[in-house]
């Protein structure tokens, strides 16, 4: 570890920070309906587009209505994406004359970018048409996008009402959330990782002579306007196979730095959105607080675990950091806090190969996606997984001040805790109910490609990232099979939407419930003893549940690790 | 602390819950508390489990029956819990049950007092009974004729004989009280099986415990955990195919039953149990057990000023004469025209004319007066001596009393002689002074004598001792607390300002008192307070928590969601405190539970992965002496925990009246993190203790 290591993470928490405030101001005014700089622009459009599909803007839906309508639109967005994939032979636009995708492979495909998963078992670039990649896939990365944060603020807006039927239109949300964050962030981003020197052409591959006479081709294309979407919506699909440790992908030690802000930015302002429509910024602050205390120590230990590198090679006289998989622009501090970053929010884009990290520096990422993504999380959705938790946490110990546990003024009682419940289970479920199958089944022990607790890993890493959404690989594992992709696309769309239903649940719940005003007896949810209970509800209630296939993955290889111990292949 | 705990394991009370806790293990009982009922069915199964290897021959027989026996100890501590604190409620029932056994009544059958002998147990709601000196009251009832003292001791304990009487609000009698003197005609309002004595037995007995909402939400939690904790549990054969071995499912067990929240299942419902037993011990039965979980959120507080912020009498303190008339005629006055009169404010002025003037008690009879008695009409009392009358009471009504001449001498000389002017000056004087009085917070008390106004009396409301410290306790807390006095504005303000209250509501009626309820809940605040009367019940009913006065009628009674046997109001804060304390001792022992699971694991895990991958031994922080030994000392730990904590569940954690932040530092701090560390430092004590017995 360095002291320009460290000073690289705190100036990104800085510039974090910084974006918090007027991210969180001018989203609250958007979903609030209020007027924006960009309102003269973008209203008509707006207003033209509600017109056209006939809504209402002020007509609210009750949390039924809106999961519903959410429902419908995904359900539509998710068969849409399927019949392009399976008939992109017949479309249009397929210039190197693309084959159909295989039917699992296109249900795993679709459902991961439906849930903001994306999760890649294709391989774009031999895969798929232009078609399929610009009409399927960067369509939702956007409204996948869109879609968590719509759903936060409908949950914000449960906490924010008293005695309300409805939490919002899922539509307006939808629309504004595209119209006014997405798209003009997106436009200025798109230029800049332009001007980085990302490529941004239509023109096809170049062709070029090695030096030693071969011939190659160099892929280009319309990088920098999908790199912006996927970084900002927290979706993590790359352009290149390589993802964000190919030059072209992440030119510049600037563009990496901006792209790791980038992934944060909107899920950490979201929490100011969530003080500001609750009355109360501190409420916002104390959930980043929370936020920020497990990032920072999951850096910690990703860090110092790359730069101590692997006891193994040390042991052999080779010391010095792990670099292996890690590209050497970016070197071992960008590339540790680039995957603790991905993966405590849903992005799931990766600059270094999670799967040559040390067992230590692999085991955050894991327990970052095991929480539920809450971390910052990904673009809605890691609110919305924290507030969960913070249901939880606050029925557990909002007893102890002698009042039937209330957040904000609002009881949580047991509909609540059923919701925040059910929402919690599925986690597990999916990820360790997904790994057990997986370690049992001839089909799914023919994935890992190493043996021992690393093979244990990968096949953990990939149940837990499609469950959490997150969408980044470990590697190693062969997943384009029909079980994986398969077992995979259910985890993505269980982990979505199984989540998203009870949390719509409890917002539709507190909205109609009277607010009881704070006293000197109500519990304080803005200080640090909040801060402190909701990190030791996380780490307990989230990820005691995952100890034991943690020590069978991680933890035993880096205990092996450190008494010399490898594992052999097929052993 | 010791002696508290003796109490509470008695031998009286130990031995039935003994008994009782093997009778609960019948699963009908046990699917009521969800974690216990897993348990139950885990230990069952490996009960069979380990029969089977006993006859098969399986190895680690002396290990699995150790474990299969601490499943069963886990689930006997959970009853044995339930059943002391069920077990404290029933010898209070007992003593209830014996007086409603051989009850006979006597129901008016027709107009006048003939009656036929019936079983109490016949009879129906609308029955009037006749009940006569030294008979039992059969059911509960309201008197509709007479007048009685009645002895209450079996539902209070207090042995003081009470007035019941139709009318008023004193009109409510109870089942299985005895009548002591005179006779009284009781409308019977409850039928047999729901009286007040039937719904105080089935209450302390826990026999009609219905959880409360924050119990069912709480076991909702429990569950979700205990399911989550089955994926984590269930999935771990399957990791240790694919490490190439296998976990006995002794030890999955042992894990799982570690693990699932144990300490707060079983505690749960003797916590609840007890929590209302504090209030039966505190002479308050709650009619169900959300009324005492409302009281707990209680933010508003309607107190009645008389009883509860001051003592129920005012006291003079101070003769005021108007200019001309000396203090010494004035108490002079004052005292001949109180000597006749019992209420508490007359006797206190003769106190005080003998006390500060030395004036002595005279004989009415000698001086041929005769007492004018208080009238709600006259708003008066006083005397009428040969030739002279003198009167004291409301300042308005002795002002209006005095500038119309009396009746009888009308058109008389002393008619004539009235003179509008000079009283009028004395008028203002007198208002003036009452105004100073009220200012004060007293009452004032106008004398005049043969129509000429001699001055006021200063009666003083004296503010309970101590009172302003618990109003500062419950400001503390969060609680608001609101005056309730039929006293005018300014005479509230100043008993306000003195008690400490937060705010009051002065000249309030009834319907005054329901709006400042309905005001105070629809900002989403929970309003406590108590009554006695008819019109208190609206009230009542409308209030979160309504305690109603035992004294009371059938009415308030009825509307309240609480009764105190004591008719005593102060006793509103005294709920409100055994309301939090009871959600908190359910937060503390839920985080507490939770956070064992911390070392559980680091127990269990080490200890359960051994032979696939001793590598991590290193996990094994608590180093235990053995994976048998570990697990061994992991569910003892699980079981004798439940026992540790009986004592806590049963007393309650201590409540202290300071603000939620810091009451919530200590706590989280006492059994949240003591939650985390605890465990570890017995775990490691019990596997040394059975690492030395040899049991692993």
């Amino acid at each position: 570890m360095t002291p320009n290591g460290w000073i690289q993470t705190a100036l990104f928490c800085a510039v974090v920070l910084a974006l918090v405030k007027p991210l969180g101001w001018y989203m609250t005014r958007v979903f609030t309906g209020e007027r924006t700089p960009l309102s003269p622009v973008i209203g008509p459009v707006e207003r033209g587009l509600y017109r056209a599909a006939g809504i209402d803007e002020r007509h609210e839906q009750t949390w039924l209505g809106y999961g519903l309508a959410m429902l419908a639109f995904h359900g539509l967005g998710f068969l849409l994406l399927y019949a392009v994939l399976r008939l992109q032979d017949v479309l249009p636009l397929n210039p190197m004359v693309q084959s159909a995708v295989a039917p699992d492979l296109a249900f795993n495909t679709a459902a991961s970018f439906v849930t903001n998963t994306n999760w890649q078992n294709y391989g774009g670039e031999s895969t798929l048409s232009y078609l399929s990649q610009m009409l399927g896939l960067t369509h939702q990365n956007f409204l996948s996008a869109a879609t968590g944060i719509a759903l936060a603020v409908a949950l914000i807006r449960g906490f924010a009402r008293a005695s309300a039927r409805t939490v919002g239109s899922f539509w307006v949300d939808l629309t504004r959330c595209t119209l006014y964050v997405l798209l003009p962030i997106c436009v200025v981003y798109a230029l800049f990782l332009v001007s980085q020197g990302m490529p941004q052409t239509l023109s096809a591959y170049i062709d070029a002579t090695t030096l030693e006479g071969a011939k190659q081709t160099i892929a280009v294309g319309p990088v920098a306007s999908q790199v912006a979407i996927k970084m900002l919506g927290t979706n993590g699909g790359g352009f290149f196979n390589a993802n964000a440790a190919h030059p072209f992908e992440n030119p510049t030690a600037l563009s990496n730095f901006v792209q790791i802000v980038s992934i944060f930015a909107l899920g950490a302002a979201l929490t100011n959105v969530f003080g500001r429509m609750v009355g109360d910024e501190r409420q916002g602050w104390a959930i980043l607080a929370t936020m920020g205390v497990l990032f920072l120590a999951g850096v910690a230990v990703t860090y110092a675990s790359e730069a101590s590198g692997s006891s193994v090679l040390n042991g052999l006289g080779l010391t010095g950091g792990n670099m292996e998989g890690k590209e050497v622009r970016f070197g071992i501090v960008a590339s540790a806090l680039f995957a603790v970053v991905t993966t405590a929010a849903s992005c799931g884009a990766v600059n270094a190969m999670h799967d040559s990290f040390t067992a230590l520096g692999g085991l955050i990422p894991l327990i970052n996606m095991q929480l539920g993504e809450i971390i910052v999380g990904g673009v809605g959705a890691g609110l919305y997984g924290m507030l969960v938790f913070v249901v939880v946490a606050i029925f557990v110990a909002g007893l102890m001040v002698g009042r039937t546990p209330e957040y904000l003024g609002k009881k949580i009682e047991a509909r609540e805790v059923k919701m925040a419940m059910l929402a919690i289970l599925c986690l597990p479920l999916m990820m360790l109910g997904g790994t057990a199958l997986a370690t049992v089944l001839p089909a799914g022990l023919a994935g890992p490609a190493n043996a021992g607790p690393h093979g244990f890993s990968e096949i953990l890493y990939a149940l837990t990232s499609a469950a959490a959404n997150n969408g980044s690989a470990f590697g190693g594992l062969s997943g384009n099979t029909p079980f994986y992709n398969s077992l995979l696309a259910l985890g993505m769309l269980v982990g979505r939407f199984f989540v998203i239903i009870p949390a719509l649940a409890i917002a539709g719940s507190l909205a109609a419930k009277k607010r009881v005003p704070a006293s000197a007896g109500t519990f304080p949810t803005h200080g640090g003893l909040f801060v402190g209970l909701l990190v030791g509800v996380i780490l307990i209630v989230g990820g005691l549940t995952f100890f034991p296939s943690l020590a069978l993955g991680p933890v035993v290889e880096h205990l092996a690790g450190a008494a010399g111990q490898t594992f052999a292949t097929g052993g | 602390m010791s002696r508290k705990t003796s109490s509470l394991f008695s031998a009286a009370l130990v031995g039935p819950a003994l008994i009782g806790s093997f009778r609960k293990l019948d699963p009908r009982a046990m699917i009521r508390n969800p974690v216990m009922f897993v348990v139950e069915v885990v230990a069952a199964l490996t009960t069979v489990l380990f029969a089977r290897d006993l006859v098969a021959g399986g190895s680690d027989l002396f290990f699995s029956g150790q474990i299969v026996l601490w499943l069963w100890f886990t689930l006997l501590f959970a009853n044995f819990a339930e059943a002391l604190a069920e077990g404290r409620g029933k010898a209070q029932a007992d003593s209830l049950r014996r007086t409603r056994t051989e009850m006979t009544a006597k129901r008016l059958t027709g107009q006048g007092r003939a009656y036929e002998t019936v079983p109490g147990t016949s009879l129906k709601v609308g029955d009037v009974v006749l009940v006569e000196a030294g008979d039992l009251i059969p059911s509960d009832g309201e008197v509709i004729e007479g007048v009685a003292s009645v002895n209450e001791a079996a539902i209070t304990g207090e042995s003081a004989p009470v007035i019941r009487e139709s009318g008023g609000d004193r009109s409510a009698v109870t089942g299985g009280t005895q009548v002591l003197s005179d006779e009284i005609k009781v409308r019977i309002t409850a039928a047999a099986g729901s009286t007040f004595v039937d719904r105080m037995i089935a209450l302390v007995e826990g026999a009609a415990r219905q959880k409360t909402p924050n119990e069912i939400a709480l076991n909702i939690l429990l569950a979700g955990l205990t399911i989550v904790f089955v994926f984590a549990v269930a999935t771990i054969p399957s990791f240790a195919s694919y490490a190439g071995g296998s976990i006995p499912v002794i030890v999955l067990v042992a894990l799982f039953v570690t693990l699932i929240p144990t300490t707060i299942g079983a505690l749960l419902s003797a916590i609840g149990i007890a929590g209302m037993d504090r209030l039966v011990r505190f002479n308050v039965l709650a009619m169900s057990g959300r009324a005492v979980e409302a009281a707990g959120d209680v933010d508003t507080l309607l107190l009645d000023k008389t009883g509860t912020i001051t003592l129920g009498n005012r006291q003079a303190t101070e003769f005021r004469p108007v200019r001309g008339v000396s203090e010494q005629d004035l108490a002079d006055a004052a005292q001949l025209a109180s000597l006749a009169d019992e209420t508490p404010e007359g006797r206190s002025i003769v106190v005080l004319a003998k006390d500060k003037y030395g004036i002595r008690a005279r004989d009415m009879a000698g001086l041929n007066a005769t007492f004018v008695p208080f009238t709600a009409q006259s708003r008066m009392s006083g005397v009428d001596l040969e030739g002279s009358s003198i009167r004291k009471g409301a300042v308005d009504a002795v002002i209006a009393s005095v500038s119309r001449p009396p009746m009888a001498t009308r058109g008389s000389s002393a008619a004539l002689a009235y003179q509008p002017t000079a009283e009028t000056e004395v008028v203002g004087e007198i208002r003036a002074i009452a105004e100073d009085i009220a200012k004060a917070g007293g009452t004032p008390l106008a004398v005049a004598q043969d129509g000429r106004l001699l001055g006021v009396v200063y009666l003083k409301d004296i503010v309970k001792g101590g009172i302003r410290e618990r109003f500062a306790e419950l400001r503390r807390m969060g609680i608001r607390t609101v005056m309730i006095t039929g006293d005018n504005p300014m005479t509230a303000a100043a008993i306000a300002a003195e008690a400490g209250v937060d705010d009051f509501l002065a000249q309030a009626t009834p319907e005054d008192k329901l709006a400042l309820i309905r005001r105070e809940q629809a900002e989403g605040k929970l309003v406590a307070m108590c009554g006695d009367g008819t019109n208190d019940a609206p009230a009542l009913a409308q209030a979160d928590v309504g305690v109603a006065m035992n004294t009371g009628t059938v009415a308030a009674r009825e509307a309240g969601n609480m009764v105190d046997l004591d008719s005593d109001p102060t006793k509103l804060i005294e709920i409100v405190g055994i309301g939090k304390q009871l959600l908190m001792t359910r937060g503390a022992l839920t985080t507490f539970s939770i956070a064992n699971d911390v070392a559980k694991y680091f127990a269990i895990i080490p200890a359960m992965f051994l032979t696939l991958y001793p590598q991590l031994q290193a996990l094994n922080v608590m180093g235990l002496a053995s994976p048998q030994s570990a697990i061994l000392s992991a569910i003892i730990f699980n079981a004798l925990v439940i026992v540790a904590l009986i004592p806590l569940a049963l007393r309650g954690v201590t409540y202290r009246p300071v603000g939620a932040a810091s009451l919530l530092r200590r706590n989280l701090l006492v059994y949240g993190l003591g939650g985390v560390l605890v465990p570890f430092v017995a775990i490691k004590a019990i596997d040394m203790a059975v690492t030395a017995l040899h049991l692993a």
